[in-house]
Parts: structure tokens; C-alpha cells; sequence
């Protein structure tokens, strides 16, 4: 066994009964880093004096008593949330070299656990996209077959937990970001309720449906990341006020032995929607089995409305990031234009070449929806969609305790296969989308492996469970049980 | 429905975005397509729902007025970051012309 083959759990119990430490589990992890990165170029950058210097740190914390779930546990963190010492690009030619004055909430939380951060993670640019090529510095391969995406936007962070460079991982999720990269590397990923956890720190997309999450190898692991990282922060009033329990993620994961008493639904829009693959629906249709071997009763419910959950999303989204992503501005901080002459030129030629070309669809998107004469018809419109999204799920939420099914409509597919297409890529967010308008927690865990339509080797499928706003803990409880049925998370890719 | 390239460039320039010529011809595309997709949100009968801005039901949260004070080193990274500066200040071109 390998060091850098451990979670994030079981890294902890080995620093705690002294098999090893944690400069060398980091430098275990550096050194594979170095091997396979090169290959599938999962990190942007790698922090490896900061990391050593961390781990040494963790260390001597723990060589005078104290003990952490996280202290000189190695993790990675997507690019686009702020580390002092380390740059955070947002995969963008414009923040290229920006280095942040000041950490993100999550990133304090982790530094304060005693965490070491290997580096920082690939993303589509800004986290605007579902297969991470839209990177300003080169897609991430996945692990499982290179020629193909991981995923995305978090799919730096999804490659990397997924092949063993690192414990775990943080990701963001807007509309699918954590959930789709888990599925397409087959690993653990919670989209967190809107509020969970702060967004201090995170580059903003879409304020509305943006929030921070674990990418992790088991789901116990994303139980005590998200442990550490929830709770409220005065640096961002969106925050739910309350704080989890002490160690209520972590007891969540033991509270059940089985699914009885559990109502489960599944949409059946989603098992009848064009575009899902034979294989998925297999791999599904066992996980649901499982369920109910598991005890849990599973019912057919209706999200009528869900299917409008992308049209939604592509008005609101770009909306938010036309506004948003207007401080990028070439003034304060980032790429400069040099040969501009006035000063809309300083910021038309410095947003023209800084930004890539999915950013500035969005930019060009969200301000024709929000332009006077148009706003009732797109944003306005689209707010109400939403509301009647959310009232879908309420409604179910009623009569179960999680819905369940697909993540994705199929496997992860082939590099370059949709770049030419900006809609069909928008497509992929279809099991996604209705989630994060409506800021429900959901998880995505490895339910099987299936061939791609078109041949090659099999690739991860994974199970999505959605529950009620702020009840993660039952999500782990649910999750963790199936996991402890299925031996998929075991499976890892080989390299 | 289908925009004209002028329209394009107007939108750009409400963007602050300086595009090519290629751009602006694919763009004129792509984002038609788009609106057409999204267009199909007219077909749902909104009449007396209230639209959703966010969902956490938390209205007007305030934190205390005051000023926070940054140490020095996070004030130097955060003037260092600009790419023209004068001394403390950044610099801009003519904002009046």
C-alpha cells in the first residue's frame, strides 16, 4: 500500500498511530504528482515548498498532543478559491499571475485544521463549463481513459482524487461543477446546500446557485471536509446561520446500518429522457435495486418542471456573470492591455484577449438578457421558472426523504467531442441544473461502470441523491450505507 | 430569431469587450442559437408567480459598520497586483476626455 493510495480518513489514522508522517505522505504525493501531472495536468500549479513547509508544521503540531481530523492531511483545492502564497488563475489568461491578498473562508478553516494544500486544481475557465477545456492552460485528461474529459468544471479537482494525487479535494459547484467531474472520474462529490458553506474567497459566477464542496474517495471523507468547512462567516451573508452540530457529519455516517424506513424517489422524467444511454440506465437501475435491498421503499415522483431546469440556468447564469466578472476590469489587478489608448479601450482590449471564448459568450449572453427591453422577458421570466423548480421539489419532498438517479446521461465522453457546439455542451447539465436552482444538497457516488456508446474501456457512472436544504448529514447516512453495500468506489484507475 | 452583426457589437461594447471580426460572425451565431433555446421559457405560464433571487429566505443582513483594518503585507500584495501604479496610487487613463 502506497501512502498516497489512502483517504483522507485513513491518512489521519496513520498519522495518528505514527505509521508516518506527514512530510511523507506530502512528499509521497509530490512525487506522483511530478510522474503523472505532466499526463493529465490535473494541477495548474503545484505549491510544493508551501506544502513541505505545512506539513512539517502538522507535524510538530501533532508531536505535542494535538491530534485533527485533517492535521497533514494532503488535499487539493480548485483554482478559482484564494490561497495567499499560492496564485488562484480561475484557469484564465486574465488572472494568470494573480496572487489573492487574502485566503478564502474554507481555505482559513483548512489551514486552521492543519491541513497541507499540495496545489491548486484545473478548471474550465472561470468554472464556465462541464468538460474542463475550456482551461486557458489545456483540458485534464481523465484518468480513467486520457482521451477523454473528466468532467467538469471542478475537473482538476475530480482527476486528482480520483488518481491518487491527493487525500481529497475542494470543489465549486454552480450548476453541476462537483457533481459531474465525480461521475465522469468516479469519486465522491456533494454539491453543498446554498448557505452551507462560506463563499468568501470563491471567484464569483453565479451568486445564486455558486457554493463550495468536497471531491473526495469515500464519503466519509467528504463528511469531515464538510465538517470543517461549514458553518456561517460574516464575510458572506448568505450563509445559513446555524452551524452543523460537532461531529454531526461524521456520527451521520454511522447512524444506519440499512434503508428501512426511507422513501426514495426517482423522477421519471429523468429514466425516460432522450440521451440516456442503455449502459447509465443499467447501472442506475441496479443502484436503485440496491436501494431497496438496502430496505429503502422506492416510489415514482413527477419534477414536471425540471426539464426547464437548463433553459433556466443559461438565462440566470450568464445574467450573473455578465456581472460579476465586469471587475475584471485590467485596472487593479490581472491582464493589462498595454496598447490601449483611452479607457474603454484599457478595458475592451484587456476583457477581449484576458478572457477566453466560453467567458465571453457568457458576458455577451447575460448582457443581452439583463438590456433594457429584454430583462422581463429572459431574467425576469426565468426567476419565476425557477420559483416553480423549487415548488416541484417541495412538493415531492414531502411524501420522501431523497430523490435519486442519474448524474449524467452517459459516460464521460471524448476529448473535443462537443467544443464546437456551446449548446450541446450546455446540454450535459440536464440531472444537474434543477438541484442548484432550487440550493438542495446533492451527492454523486460511484453506482458502476459502463462502455461508452461509441466503444472503448468502461468508465464510472455515478448515483445522484438529493435531499432537503441543509440535511447533508442524512445524505452521508444514505450515501454511506450504499457505499458499504457496492465495492465501485474500490475500483481505481490504472496509470 | 437572429442577430444582426451590429447588434453583436453593440452588445459588446455594453460588455467592454473588444472582439475580431471572426468572433463577431461566430458569436452572431451562437448566441441566436442560445436565445432560442432559452426562448422556450415563454411557454411557461408564470402569471402570479413570484420570481426567485435566492433561496436561503435570509432578507437584509447587515453586518457592523465598521472598517477592518489590512496588515501591511496584504496591502502590498493588493497594490502589487495592479499593473500600472504610481507610488500608492493606480494608475488610470483620462476618465474625462
Amino acid at each position: 500500500m502506497h501512502l498516497y493510495e489512502l483517504d483522507v480518513v485513513a491518512t489521519a489514522e496513520g498519522l495518528r498511530q505514527k505509521e508516518f508522517s506527514s512530510v511523507e505522505a506530502t512528499q509521497a504525493y509530490l512525487e506522483r504528482i511530478d510522474n503523472l501531472n505532466p499526463k493529465l495536468n490535473a494541477y495548474l500549479t503545484v505549491a510544493a515548498a508551501e506544502a513541505l513547509a505545512a506539513a512539517k508544521t502538522a507535524d510538530e503540531r501533532r508531536r505535542r498532543g494535538e491530534d485533527g481530523n485533517l492535521l497533514g492531511v494532503p488535499l487539493a483545492i480548485k483554482d478559482n478559491i484564494t490561497t495567499v502564497g499560492i496564485r488562484t488563475t480561475a484557469a484564465s489568461k486574465i488572472l494568470e499571475n494573480y496572487q489573492s491578498a487574502y485566503d478564502a473562508t474554507v481555505i482559513k478553516k483548512l489551514k486552521d485544521a492543519g491541513a497541507v494544500i499540495l496545489g491548486k486544481t484545473n478548471l474550465d475557465e472561470f468554472a464556465h463549463g462541464a468538460s474542463t477545456e475550456n482551461s486557458a492552460f489545456g483540458p485534464t485528461k481523465n484518468p480513467w481513459d486520457t482521451t477523454r474529459v473528466p468532467g467538469g468544471s471542478s475537473g482538476g479537482s475530480a482527476a486528482a482524487v480520483a488518481s491518487d494525487l491527493c487525500a481529497g479535494a475542494l470543489g465549486s459547484d454552480t450548476g453541476g461543477s462537483i457533481r459531474y467531474p465525480a461521475t465522469f472520474c468516479g469519486v465522491v462529490g456533494l454539491k453543498t446546500s446554498y448557505g452551507r458553506v462560506s463563499r468568501s474567497g470563491l471567484l464569483s459566477m453565479t451568486s445564486s446557485t455558486d457554493v463550495i464542496g468536497p471531491i473526495t474517495k469515500s464519503i466519509h471523507d467528504a463528511a469531515v471536509l464538510l465538517q470543517t468547512i461549514a458553518g456561517p462567516d460574516s464575510l458572506d451573508q448568505t450563509t445559513y446561520p446555524k452551524s452543523p452540530r460537532d461531529n454531526e457529519y461524521a456520527e451521520a455516517i454511522s447512524t444506519r446500518a440499512d434503508l428501512k424506513g426511507l422513501r426514495f424517489g426517482v423522477p421519471k422524467e429523468w429514466l425516460s429522457v432522450g440521451g440516456l444511454t442503455a449502459g447509465v440506465a443499467k447501472m442506475i437501475k441496479e443502484a436503485i435495486g440496491t436501494v431497496q435491498k438496502l430496505g429503502g421503499e422506492v416510489v415514482d415522483v413527477s419534477l414536471p418542471y425540471a426539464k426547464y431546469g437548463i433553459p433556466v440556468y443559461y438565462v440566470i447564469t450568464p445574467s450573473e456573470i455578465s456581472a460579476n466578472l465586469a471587475r475584471y476590469d485590467g485596472i487593479r489587478y490581472g491582464y493589462h492591455a498595454t496598447e490601449a489608448t483611452n479607457l474603454f479601450d484599457v478595458y475592451a482590449k484587456s476583457r477581449g484577449k484576458g478572457f477566453g471564448p466560453e467567458a465571453k459568450r457568457r458576458i455577451m449572453i447575460g448582457t443581452y438578457a439583463l438590456s433594457h427591453g429584454y430583462y422581463d422577458a429572459y431574467y425576469l421570466q426565468a426567476q419565476k421558472v425557477r420559483t416553480i423548480i423549487c415548488q416541484d421539489f417541495d412538493k415531492v419532498f414531502k411524501s420522501v426523504d431523497a430523490i435519486i438517479g442519474p448524474a449524467a446521461p452517459h459516460v464521460a465522453f471524448k476529448l473535443g467531442a462537443k467544443v464546437s457546439d456551446p449548446l450541446k455542451m450546455y446540454l450535459e447539465d440536464i440531472f444537474m441544473s434543477p438541484a442548484s436552482l432550487a440550493g438542495l444538497p446533492s451527492l454523486v457516488l460511484p453506482a458502476g461502470f459502463a462502455k461508452p456508446e461509441e466503444g472503448g474501456e468502461e468508465m464510472p457512472v455515478g448515483l445522484q441523491i438529493i435531499g432537503r436544504r441543509f440535511d447533508e448529514a442524512a445524505l452521508f447516512a444514505i450515501g454511506h450505507c450504499f457505499e458499504q453495500a457496492t465495492e465501485h468506489h474500490i475500483r481505481r484507475p490504472k496509470l | 430569431m437572429s442577430l444582426t452583426r451590429e447588434e453583436v457589437k453593440h452588445i459588446a461594447a455594453l460588455a467592454r469587450l473588444e472582439l475580431t471580426e471572426d468572433e463577431i460572425t461566430r458569436y452572431q451565431k451562437e448566441l441566436a442559437r442560445i436565445l432560442d433555446y432559452v426562448g422556450q421559457l415563454q411557454e411557461v405560464d408564470t402569471a402570479g408567480i413570484e420570481p426567485t433571487a435566492q433561496v436561503t429566505g435570509l432578507v437584509n443582513r447587515l453586518r457592523e459598520d465598521k472598517s477592518i483594518l489590512v496588515d501591511e503585507e496584504a496591502r502590498k500584495c493588493l497594490l502589487s497586483a495592479a499593473p500600472d501604479r504610481e507610488g500608492d496610487y493606480f494608475k488610470v487613463k483620462a476618465v474625462f476626455e
